[in-house]
């Protein structure tokens, strides 16, 4: 172990399957440092502190703690507390139905009894002195989302830790609130713990952190001190700019020289869902290739699943070639030729145990209706032309799609809406977690859709791919529409600068 | 800081007016009982105002509010397990055989329905958390082996002549205070019967022991969020294997309680009472997604159904058929009401 | 559409892996190696077992008797419910238990319409075509008020069902107000028994008749598609444009229709009901038929003509059993066992152990290499 380290991974792997998650990734943290972890949604950041903290086991590599002798072996939640590891999880890992001041203790007490009252008392010493609005009492469930993540905060700050990990656990706070957990962060580094602090706020980076180590696709990028890496520099980093090998498709697929005039296909205006938008406006032309683009938890997703009805619409009206239209449900939308490729390939587009053909022709065969299926024949006259169309590798037809890698999963999935003959494709990060050469087929092939006069709306995290694809980028930061670039505007330098929002004054 | 004060006086404000949802629910079900059984009393008279017909809910359900409380654990901690009643009738069957035909005597009863029902607690209980098997599938088989068994014992009714059990059997213990003259004048004590005492009893162990006990909070914290519950250092197979045991345990017990109450054996007992243990553990304030419920709900919940069933058949609906309606009905509406809070609660 | 989807492709194109596990994958392979092992018992221990002969019956027409004939007859009921179960099972991932209590519920109705106001009825009070339409509307309320709850409500199947398992059968004694109707009319019990000049039990050929209908409908509509796909992955479902709630209450009101033609079937049997006796245990039964299938009980695909096999393996099995004198109040323990058995057996846990111990001399072969 180094001199000084509190914390040493050393070539750690973890494998799900048909996705690499984390690939050979050194970590060190230092005794009293406040040590950010970086990197974009599917980067393994959150994947690193499961491993670390013995929520997933792993595939590979050691882990080593100061005070424990050669390699640490962490396979539960309760070892890794006993190791000195307390964690903060990005969502909430309390108990709703328990009281507040339980929470704080529970599974980490010694002893067949429980001791309400020593419990309330040195729960309430604790939240008072931590300023957090909640009663020892108090039954969890009906804290604020707000005071939960302080309880756990609390909870984590209580237990003798040699190492704290916060994995984003300022998303739901207010500033004052922000700046009390910074004030606690401070005072701990200075008792010589070291923290890992997972955030997607640079902000909150640069105010606290002393170092920064940078994943991207499951890999290790660096490990910075922080003076040493500006802003803009982080960004690109975390997005990283390979503007190597695949430089120049748009010339290949004939260009995007669409023009910005002509009649939109799409047109919404003060849209939002419940899914907690501010309410946006947006449209798109016959041909044209838009993005959203912002960080994540920008609001980018939520956008287009309004559009498609995929939330519940809260208010807003959307026109369709200049026709008011109800979108209410998914159905409606794809009855007016919307697509839409979710985010979470696996969660919401693929229907795992069903054969590559059935995932194929699902959406057109819902659109023609319960009792008119396509023949055997039709559907596979179908699936075989989008499999050697998209160049899908399956065994056959008949595969569960689920036993395809990740990148082939989202070629059937976009060969299953452009089979509908979609006059708009929304497609949300379908370059996420695949492999690069797919990734720019996928990109061709959304340039070729807008040359035969198809509208996209291209999502990804990859500012690359934006540019190279999209006319107009739409900048999402903290769930609202903070810009709108085109033409001269579009440039990675221009992007992240308004993503980073910050570094403008 | 003016802000801190604020929200100091808030955080207390809210502390008097929200209860956990177990202590609302505990007392929305205590509530519902004296009202139920108040408006019996008042609008159906007769046999409600008689302290020994109360004290009979009792005698007559001792053996259900154990299984009950057995089953609110399970439940607790987000699980299921229909096997009780089946258990139940397993014990008496095998208990009655034991006594007739071997020769046995208190012990081995109290042994036989140990053992029964800790064999079921415990293979059920694996098969559910370690092998991850869904608990009523696993619960569901259980119910049915638990029913062969008893005919592969004895398919007829037996009944026991066994002097010392039937000595235990008629133990009558007069509540002091309470009582009523009969139709000659008399006064006639109320009383009890073992099969309460012992009932209290475990209501009121259970009570503590999910009160006051680490195992007892861990069941609470795997059915509010097993995977929270994880992270947060519980061991949660564990927790849910002794569960079941606990429940496997009490169905044990309660079989005893049932045979003690009954006296004989017969593949009839205890027919239908892992619906009437769901249900009372249902209408006593457990949610069935877990974390939320209360042995003393529970506890209420069984005097309530009871209660219910008595005033159906005091209303002229004396058919046997209308206490399983009745049963099931008050069952929907509880679940229903729980359903509807649980995903207006997840929308907010 | 085709639900059956096997996948000999794919696995033909591996030649290193032996004959015996390519068999083993087939989703068929549990029931059909169940039904070879207990033909090969019975014609071990008994080849009588499968003598056919031709009997007089009560009314004097001739016949045909012996197990096998008894085995296809009295499977009928748990076929048609397998069949029912198994769209249930894929579409919402759970079992309906109350099956036996709705059959009684659709038997009593049926008897209720046919015998009008009479306890004992000799004549028809109304066509039988009509009472069975009405006891099959009734039925298909009563899976639309399960199919409800689990949809909408989103209780969990098997305890949003446990409601109609505990009244149902008392349902069914206050649609006759607990009397025991009994109906003498021949032709009342036509569909239970025998058709006049025909030797071979009407049951079966009710059973062949829903199969037929249902590989038809498969085949004309996307409801074997739809189930499926909500039952793997709701969300996604969703976002294809199908209404996965909707499709969870249609599979419980299909299960509906099979449990009022199985309830009629019952009826015809005897011409009268027992509340308490009729189709008890069946739902075990049903359950045990979709996962002796090889369909998973967690839902999602689904094969039904696996269902079908797996009842008739059932009822082969009851039959056997009952031929060596166990009582049959002793079956549901033998029975437990199976399903037991089965579902420790395809619990992911177990699997992947499995698994685990076969991979593992493979992986330490590769490591030298």
């Amino acid at each position: 172990m180094q001199e000084g380290a509190v914390l040493e991974m050393r070539g750690i792997c973890k494998y799900f399957p048909g996705v690499r998650a984390l690939q050979d990734v050194d970590f060190t943290l230092r005794e009293g440092e406040i040590h950010a972890l970086m990197g974009e949604n599917g980067a393994g950041k959150s994947t690193l502190i499961k491993v670390l903290t013995g929520v997933y086991p792993k595939d590979g590599g050691e882990v080593y703690i100061k005070g424990v002798s050669g390699a640490a072996l962490i396979r539960s939640p309760q070892d890794a507390q006993n190791a000195g590891i307390s964690t903060v999880y990005q969502e909430i890992t309390l108990c709703p139905n328990l009281s507040v001041a339980e929470n704080m203790y529970i599974g980490r007490t010694k002893g067949a009894m429980t001791n309400w009252k020593q419990m309330n008392q040195g729960a309430g010493k604790i939240l008072k002195s931590l300023g957090i609005p909640a009663g020892p009492t108090q039954q969890l469930g009906t804290c604020s989302i707000a005071v939960q993540q302080m309880v756990a905060i609390a909870r984590a700050v209580d237990m003798e830790c040699k190492v704290l990990i916060l994995d984003e656990p300022t998303s739901s706070l207010d500033d004052q609130e922000v700046q009390k957990l910074f004030g606690l962060m401070r005072d701990l580094r200075a008792k010589g713990v070291g923290i890992i602090f997972v955030t997607h706020f640079l902000e909150q980076v640069y105010e606290v952190c002393d170092r920064i180590t940078v994943l991207r696709d499951g890999t290790l990028v660096g490990e910075y001190v922080i003076e040493d890496l500006p802003r803009v520099e982080l960004v690109s980093k975390m997005l990283g700019k390979e503007l190597d090998d695949m430089a120049d498709i748009k010339g290949e697929a004939g260009g995007t020289a669409v023009s910005l005039e002509g009649a939109p296909v799409l047109e919404a205006a003060g849209l939002c869902s419940s899914a907690g938008i501010k309410p946006f406006d947006f449209s798109i032309r016959k041909g044209e290739v838009n993005g959203f683009t912002g960080l994540l938890g920008s609001g980018r997703s939520e956008c287009v699943r309004a559009i498609f009805g995929a939330d519940h619409v809260t208010g807003g009206t959307v026109k369709m070639d200049g026709k008011d239209v109800k979108i209410r449900k998914p159905l409606d939308a794809m009855k007016q030729g919307i697509g839409y490729l979710p985010e979470d390939r696996k969660g919401d587009g693929i229907v795992g145990d069903l054969s590559v053909r059935e995932n194929i022709i699902l959406a057109f065969q819902v659109m023609k209706g319960f009792f008119h299926p396509f023949s055997r024949a039709q559907a596979e006259a179908f699936a075989d032309e989008y499999i050697k169309l998209l160049e899908i590798k399956t065994a056959s037809a008949d595969t569960p799609i689920k036993s395809l890698s990740g990148g082939n999963q989202q070629k059937c999935i976009l060969a299953r809406w452009i089979l509908t003959d979609p006059k708009y494709l929304i497609l949300d990060e379908p370059t996420r977690g695949i492999d690069i050469g797919t990734k720019i087929e996928i990109q061709k092939l959304v340039l070729r859709l807008a040359a035969e006069g198809k509208s996209v709306t291209f999502i990804s995290s990859e500012i690359d791919e934006m540019l190279r694809t999209c006319s107009r980028l739409i900048v999402m930061r903290d769930r609202k529409a903070v810009g709108e670039l085109c033409g001269e505007d579009l440039t990675q330098t221009k992007i992240m600068a308004t993503i980073a929002g910050g570094d403008e004054e | 800081m003016p802000k801190e004060i604020t929200v100091d006086r808030q955080g207390r404000i809210r502390n008097r007016v929200s209860m956990s949802d177990t202590n609302l629910l505990l007392t929305i079900t205590i509530l519902v009982f004296f009202i139920l059984y108040l408006s019996a009393v008042l609008f159906l008279g007769g046999g409600f105002t008689k302290p020994q017909n109360f004290l009979n809910i009792l005698n007559n359900n001792a053996p259900l509010i154990v299984l009950s409380c057995g089953m609110s654990i399970v439940m607790i901690t987000g699980g299921i397990d229909i096997s009780v009643g089946a258990v139940t009738c397993l014990v008496c069957m095998t208990s009655a055989v034991n006594l007739e035909q071997q020769g046995g005597n208190i012990l081995t009863v109290v042994l036989i329905g140990l053992g029964i029902g800790l064999a079921f607690g415990v293979v059920q209980g694996f098969l559910v958390a370690h092998l991850g098997i869904q608990p009523f599938i696993v619960s569901l088989a259980g119910m049915f082996f638990a029913k062969g068994m008893t005919t592969i014992v004895s398919k007829e009714p037996v009944r026991v002549t066994n002097e010392g059990f039937l000595a235990v059997k008629e133990t009558r213990i007069t509540v002091p205070g309470l009582g009523a003259p009969n139709k000659l004048g008399q006064y006639i004590p109320a009383y009890v019967e073992v099969g309460v005492i012992v009932a209290l009893l475990v209501v009121i162990a259970l009570f503590f022991l999910l009160r006051w006990t680490r195992l007892g909070r861990s069941f609470y914290a795997v059915g509010g969020n097993s995977q929270s519950a994880n992270m947060l250092g519980i061991n949660v197979r564990r927790t849910k294997f002794l569960a079941h045991v606990l429940c496997g345990l009490l169905a044990g017990v309660g079989g005893i309680l049932y045979f003690l109450h009954v006296g004989s054996g017969d593949v009839a007992n205890a027919a239908g009472d892992e619906m009437n243990a769901i249900a009372a553990s249902i209408i006593g304030g457990t949610l069935l997604t877990g974390g939320v419920g209360n042995v003393a709900g529970t506890f209420f919940g069984v005097l309530s159904l009871n209660t219910i069933k008595r005033i159906v058949s005091s209303l002229g609906f004396d058919e046997a058929w209308w206490s399983n309606i009745t049963v099931a009905a008050m069952l929907c509406l509880f679940l229903v009401i729980q359903s509807v809070v649980l995903l207006r609660k997840n929308k907010k | 559409m085709k639900t059956s989807v096997k996948e000999p492709e794919t696995q033909v194109k591996r030649p290193d892996e032996s004959l015996f596990k390519r068999l083993t994958r087939q989703q068929l392979f549990i029931p059909v190696a169940a039904l070879t092992l207990l033909v090969l018992f019975n014609l071990i221990a008994d080849p009588s077992f499968f003598a056919v002969s031709i009997k007089e019956n009560s009314l004097g027409n001739p016949v045909l008797s012996g197990n096998i004939i008894s085995v296809l007859d009295n499977a009928s009921e748990l076929v048609i419910l397998a069949i029912g179960m198994t769209l249930v099972t894929a579409s919402s991932g759970g079992q309906d238990i109350s099956v036996g209590a709705t059959m009684a519920i659709a038997g009593s109705v049926i008897l209720r319409m046919v015998c009008g106001t009479e306890v004992t009825a000799d004549t028809l009070h109304m066509p039988l075509i009509l009472a069975v339409l009405i006891g099959i509307f009734v039925s298909m309320l009563f899976g639309a008020f399960n199919g409800t709850l689990v949809a909408y409500f989103k209780i969990q199947p098997m305890v949003a069902t446990l409601i109609m398992f505990t009244a149902g059968r008392s349902i069914a004694a206050w649609i006759n107000n607990n009397q025991l109707p009994i109906m003498n009319d021949i032709s009342f019990k036509y569909a239970g028994t025998f058709l006049p000049g025909i030797p071979v039990p009407t049951p079966i050929f009710i059973t062949a008749f829903m199969i037929l209908v249902f590989w038809l409908v498969l085949k004309f509509t996307n409801l074997g598609l739809y189930t499926q796909s909500v039952g793997i992955n709701a969300n996604s479902s969703r976002l294809n444009g199908l209404d996965p709630q909707m499709i969870k209450l249609l599979t419980y009101v299909i299960l509906g229709v099979c449990v009022a033609v199985a309830g009629f079937i019952r009826v015809s049997r005897s011409g009268s009901i027992n509340y308490s006796r009729i189709a008890e245990n069946i739902e075990m039964d049903a359950i045990l038929a979709v996962a002796l299938g090889g369909n998973a009980l967690s839902g999602g695909k689904f094969n039904i003509y696996g269902s079908i096999l797996g009842a008739y393996v059932i009822q082969f099995l009851t039959t056997t059993l009952y031929k060596y004198d166990v009582p049959s109040t002793a079956l549901p323990a033998y029975k437990a066992v199976v399903v037991i058995l089965l579902v420790v057996l395809s619990a992911p846990v177990v699997r992947e152990k499995l698994a685990g111990m076969k991979k593992a001399p493979a992986k330490a072969a590769k490591g030298v290499s």
